[in-house]
């Protein structure tokens, strides 16, 4: 049993533990982090859908005592939109990571955005298909490796964020799993949102992507994040060539006044009653 | 209240047919020839708090009901050719997961892009074994509007009570055809509701391989709170490796259907009695295969027409059955020989034969009559 102050346990499925996480994978902390939002929000477990996509980061479902549902690779929003147009007064929560959710998933991902339907997606971006064995993946920046890129990365990656605005997401924020106070209040946040939400959190897969590219250990990958992330006011006063190989942290871009998707599917359902 | 007969075209018939079994989600992708049902529950769905949408494709148009049915919609999705290749990663999805859901096929020509708007019947195989691994599936095969509509209603039903995807593997013919449908009172019509389980949520467990009996499956967001994976699981619904929980959980995929076959069989027949030469024929071609017994009974030939209702399961018993009398037996089929083999496996005594045109029309009485004449020479 994990002995905290806070008590995670009434959370976790104790059943389905030890996790399948390597020692030191930054998803860990990604879900102690949801879990306190969670917590924060009162919200009842019985009202919480989490569903997932394959990968590693898909795996977190499992372990937390909701209504979960780990779906096929990519296809996670999908499901959340069935069980949340069907169901609205449900949370849900979507839980991919980037190969998940930018590849094979990447056009559910700008549909569920551009109808900006009321669910959160949390993508766990370890620049790497972490599960497979750390294959190359849509968020990898240039020049790095890969089992599938031995000779350097060529590919440019999505920058999550700006995809998911100009998609139509109205809240999208990035942290990591090295900000793991912040990551608290912008899930706490996401969740909030009435709207679709999207939290990017580099996080950190020493096992398949780090040891490929000088970063061997966890605590490379944690200083790398903690070095590489700047808070969005901050990257405001710099030039575009002091922000290369670095990332914007906190809260991005949030529109509060844009139709949400199931408010509008039930005021059709209103007028149709009327006529 | 009288019954109400209405003229009706097939793909409207399966949405109504879905709206009667008290459909209230449908997901869908528009494909030809079968958008017709998602236009029609687009009108009728939002009326009684249901819910339509269209998506972005056939794989999220499924993940979406399967979504929704997880919550405790009664779900449908209906598609054609290429989007029914789409739609084999979540039948897969609903078969592990056992949840519930009706997918329409209605079959054009193909492979790929094939033929949009002209029928064929070439995706009997593809229906049982498009999923990758070891599944079992229930597909139904109307022949008329009226049975497209009370075979949807059927379909529901089955999928609830063997938390299974089902099936409606109709063609463009029997999609697009006009015809009187009896629209009977609602109180005559057999129709399963879904209902939360009968033991507390401390105590549900969301599979039970060993059992022999189906576990409902309780709708999400009402205190049941389980886990549910494409994963092997055993029957707390997480997933494992335990080789006896795998093998239990093959086994109980199969056997939940096969050892249920006497309730989820339905065929007719049609002057078998005494039939030694026997049609098999299913959906639009099985209307021509009778009128080619008709023509054949009239030249003195003992035919008889045996049509399986529901596909898959195939009715195995009762080909055997009448196989004993009937030696020659063909198959019309419009595909290059499909069902055959099904029947080849089961009339290992007669000869069997095949009938497959696959040129964008139907398969006429008169062709089905003169292969009659060339085979019982
Ligand atoms: C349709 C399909 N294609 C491929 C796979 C194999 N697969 C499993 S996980 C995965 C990638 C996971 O990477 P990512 O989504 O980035 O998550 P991570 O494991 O890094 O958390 C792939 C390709 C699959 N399960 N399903
Ligand atoms: S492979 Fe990477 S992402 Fe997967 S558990 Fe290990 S460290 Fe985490």
């Amino acid at each position: 049993m994990i002995k905290t102050k806070f008590d995670y346990n009434k959370y976790l499925r104790q059943n389905t533990l030890p996790h399948i996480w390597c020692p030191g994978c930054g998803d860990g902390i990604i879900l102690k982090s949801l879990i306190r939002a969670i917590d924060k929000l009162q919200i009842k477990k019985d009202d919480i859908v989490i569903a997932s996509g394959i990968g590693c980061a898909s795996r977190l479902p499992g372990y937390v005592d909701f209504n979960t549902i780990h779906t096929t690779h990519g296809r996670a929003l999908t499901f959340a939109i069935g069980i949340k147009m069907f169901k609205p007064r449900l949370k849900v929560i979507t839980i991919s990571g980037d190969g998940d959710a930018l590849a094979i998933g990447g056009n559910h991902f700008i549909h569920a955005a551009r109808r900006n339907i009321d669910i959160t997606l949390i993508v766990f971006n370890n620049y790497t298909y972490g599960m497979t064995g750390g294959q190359y993946s849509p968020t990898q920046p240039i020049g790095s490796y890969a089992t599938t890129t031995p000779y350097g990365n060529i590919e440019p990656p999505f920058d999550v964020c700006d995809l998911a605005k100009a998609a139509g997401a109205t809240w999208v924020a990035r942290s990591t799993s090295y900000h793991a106070l912040q990551l608290d209040k912008l899930i706490e946040a996401a969740i909030t949102h009435q709207g679709f939400s999207v939290l990017d959190v580099i996080t950190n897969c020493h096992i398949s992507y780090g040891r490929r590219n000088k970063m061997k250990s966890p605590v490379e990958m944690i200083t790398y994040q903690k070095e590489k992330g700047i808070p969005v006011r901050s990257a405001e006063n710099l030039k575009p060539e002091e922000l290369t190989g670095r990332f914007k942290t906190g809260l991005i871009y949030q529109k509060n006044d844009a139709p949400e998707f199931c408010a509008e599917y039930q005021k059709k359902l209103e007028l149709l009653k009327t006529k | 209240m009288a019954n109400n007969i209405k003229l009706m075209q097939g793909n409207e018939a399966i949405a109504e047919g879905a709206v009667i079994a008290g459909c209230n989600f449908f997901a869908g992708y528009p494909i030809t020839p079968s958008s017709e049902i998602s236009e029609y529950l687009s009108v009728k769905l939002p009326k009684t708090g249901g819910v339509f949408l269209q998506m972005e494709d056939e794989i999220a148009a499924l993940g979406a009901v399967l979504g929704a049915s997880l919550g405790g919609a009664k779900a449908i999705t209906a598609t054609s050719g290429p989007g029914m290749s789409l739609k084999q990663e979540h039948i897969g999805y609903a078969s592990m997961c056992e949840i519930p859901c009706v997918i329409v096929n209605v079959m054009r020509g193909g492979p790929s892009t094939g033929l949009p708007t002209l029928p064929s019947q070439s995706d009997v195989m593809q229906v049982k074994w498009g999923v990758h691994g070891d599944h079992a599936i229930i597909a139904i095969t109307p022949s008329s509007v009226n049975e497209s509509l009370y075979e949807t209603v059927r379909a529901f039903n089955l999928s609830i009570k063997y938390r299974t995807p089902v099936i409606i593997l109709t063609d463009e013919i029997i999609g697009h055809m006009r015809e009187k449908v009896i629209i009977m009172e609602k109180d005559s019509i057999e129709i399963l509701e879904i209902k939360l389980p009968s033991v507390p949520p401390e105590e549900y467990k969301p599979y039970n391989y060993l059992s022999g009996k189906v576990t409902p499956l309780a709708p999400m967001g009402e205190g049941y709170r389980y886990h549910v994976t494409g994963l092997i699981h055993g029957d707390t619904g997480f997933p494992s490796q335990k080789t006896e929980v795998i093998q239990n959980a093959q086994n109980w995929l199969i056997d939940k259907i096969y050892k249920n076959v006497a309730d989820i069989e339905k065929f007719e027949e049609f002057q078998t009695g005494d039939a030694e030469l026997l049609l098999v024929a299913y959906g639009s071609t099985s209307r021509s295969s009778r009128q080619a017994v008709m023509m054949a009974r009239a030249a003195g030939i003992k035919a008889g027409l045996f049509r399986p209702i529901t596909i898959w399961p195939f009715p195995e018993k009762q080909i055997k059955n009448l196989a004993k009398r009937a030696k020659i037996i063909l198959v019309p089929e419009m595909n290059m020989g499909q069902i055959i083999f099904e029947v080849q496996r089961c009339a290992c005594n007669s000869a069997v034969h095949g009938l497959n045109i696959v040129n964008g029309e139907p398969i006429t009485p008169d062709q089905i009559y003169d292969k009659i004449k060339e085979i019982t020479k």
